[in-house]
């Protein structure tokens, strides 16, 4: 029994890291632009990201889940997720990017604006564009600044991905507790939090090393 | 002629005026001093000089080409702003070093950049490389460094730190180069190394602009003196005279607090 239920606690672990890691890579790139685009001199633009941004922290994860995967259906009377087992999990991952994105960019938002205005400005005597200075003087000091509240912000994510079960999909969460359904025992759930605590050190270990990689500078 | 012509600049910072009616003009191979009170807007005068501020009036002449004139209105594309501005180096008071950088690095960057924007970088790229890195290590060995290039710059002291801005500031051969008070923001045993090298600088004929709270120096190092006082130019004229001799009453209240001080 416990072999068969670790095996299939591994396959929601498959999932649920399949979950994480799309999300993570759409969601920082998405988080960047929408902080550059809040820190826009185009008042529009900045604007329609501040109302964004309210939105998306404003409302529970669990629901946009359920707008993005049910939503289509309802409203636009065509469903555009697939309905297999591929079609939630892209559903989820669109929902926690955007979910995510936003949360990022207001990390990334103040990492930018904590590299002092001196760092710009040398650049700019120095005849270098925008974006030179963005990217060879800004970037690296903007992430060294944001890894500890992002290494939060990622670390949630992590447990984050367990709400993807309301749609159905088959993460680390939804496995565990199937067996509460289909066997009648409770400890396959209990036991889903020694998979996530792995992770979750696995991760700290990258970030702790990550700060060290970074502390060459100050 | 003048390398610089700065023909009444005006700037105002919502409704203060910080500069009013500034004109001054600086020959080839001279050093200026700028001196004053906190406030008196010697610091923005070089930030408008270096395009950090968009002066509200007037004109920047240099080698007779207008870099600015305030009646021209509209917008200049970036790469034509950035060709003026390369017309002034920079050294700032809180140095300004880029962190994640070695001292050779930040004094290469922006040659770098440039270099990688000339046509025929992808050919010959390995020799204008080293051509870049030759040329860098030569500044920082005339500042007295060649044995920290490699240091980051928290691994420097702060006078380390700003001769290696003054090599950076150097490095893409400005026409003139502006000091902003660059001996500020150090201890007095670091500010002497610094200063020696701005009075090396001054023996090799460099055009320079220096704000400065340090008296002596500007009488020593600077062919000529500007005292600003609330945003204009109170008196100027050639160090020693101005120092020694002040004709205007401001001046020597201001120069009387470093006498007995």
């Amino acid at each position: 029994m416990f072999w068969s239920v670790t095996q299939s606690l591994l396959s929601g672990l498959w999932t649920t890291f399949e979950l994480f890691i799309f999300t993570l890579a759409f969601s920082l790139p998405i988080g960047l632009l929408i902080a550059l685009a809040t820190l826009s001199k185009f008042k529009p633009l900045s604007s329609l990201m501040q109302v964004l941004v309210w939105i998306i922290r404003g409302t529970p994860l669990m629901l946009q889940l359920i707008v993005i995967f049910y939503g289509p259906g309802l409203w636009l009377e065509q469903n555009i997720w697939s309905g297999d087992e591929k079609g939630r999990i892209t559903a989820a991952v669109v929902a926690f990017t955007i979910n995510y994105a936003c949360y990022f960019s207001v990390i990334f938002r103040g990492g930018i604006e904590g590299v002092p205005a001196g760092q710009r400005e040398a650049g700019q005597v120095l005849g270098m564009t925008k974006t030179q200075i963005f990217f060879r003087i800004t970037l690296l000091q903007m992430v060294k600044r944001v890894v500890p509240p992002m290494s939060n912000e990622i670390i949630t994510l992590v447990k984050d991905t367990a709400l993807a079960r309301v749609i159905a999909a088959q993460e680390l969460t939804f496995a565990g507790y199937s067996f509460m359904k289909s066997d009648g025992i409770t400890w396959p759930l209990f036991y889903t939090g020694v998979f996530y605590l792995a992770f979750v050190g696995l991760l700290t270990l990258l970030f702790n090393r990550l700060e060290r990689k970074l502390s060459y500078f100050r | 002629m003048a390398i610089l012509e700065v023909q009444n600049i005006e700037k105002k910072f919502d409704h203060t005026s910080v500069l009013k009616d500034v004109s001054f003009s600086l020959e080839e191979g001279s050093a200026l001093a700028i001196i004053g009170s906190s406030g008196s807007g010697k610091t923005t005068l070089l930030r408008c000089l270096n395009f950090l501020e968009r002066p509200d009036g007037g004109k920047i002449i240099v080698k007779g080409e207008t870099l600015f004139d305030s009646e021209v209105k509209g917008k200049e594309r970036e790469s034509e702003q950035r060709r003026k501005r390369l017309h002034f180096g920079m050294v700032f008071q809180s140095f300004n070093l880029f962190p994640q950088y070695t001292a050779l690095e930040n004094v290469m960057l922006a040659e770098k950049m440039l270099a990688a924007e000339q046509s025929d970088y992808k050919a010959n790229k390995k020799e204008i490389l080293a051509g870049i890195e030759k040329h860098g290590m030569e500044l920082l060995d005339q500042m007295g460094l060649a044995e920290r290039m490699y240091h980051y710059p928290h691994q420097l002291s702060g006078g380390q730190q700003q001769r290696v801005a003054i090599a950076r500031a150097l490095a893409l051969h400005p026409d003139i180069l502006c000091f902003d008070e660059p001996t500020s923001a150090l201890d007095p045993e670091l500010t002497g190394e610094v200063l020696k090298v701005i009075r090396s600088l001054a023996d090799q004929k460099t055009t320079m602009i220096i704000v400065t709270h340090e008296m002596a120096f500007a009488r020593d190092v600077a062919d000529n003196i500007i005292f600003m006082d609330g945003g204009v130019i109170v008196e100027q004229g050639p160090a020693r005279d101005v120092i020694e001799h002040p004709k205007e009453e401001r001046t020597k209240q201001f120069l009387s607090r470093y006498t007995n001080g």
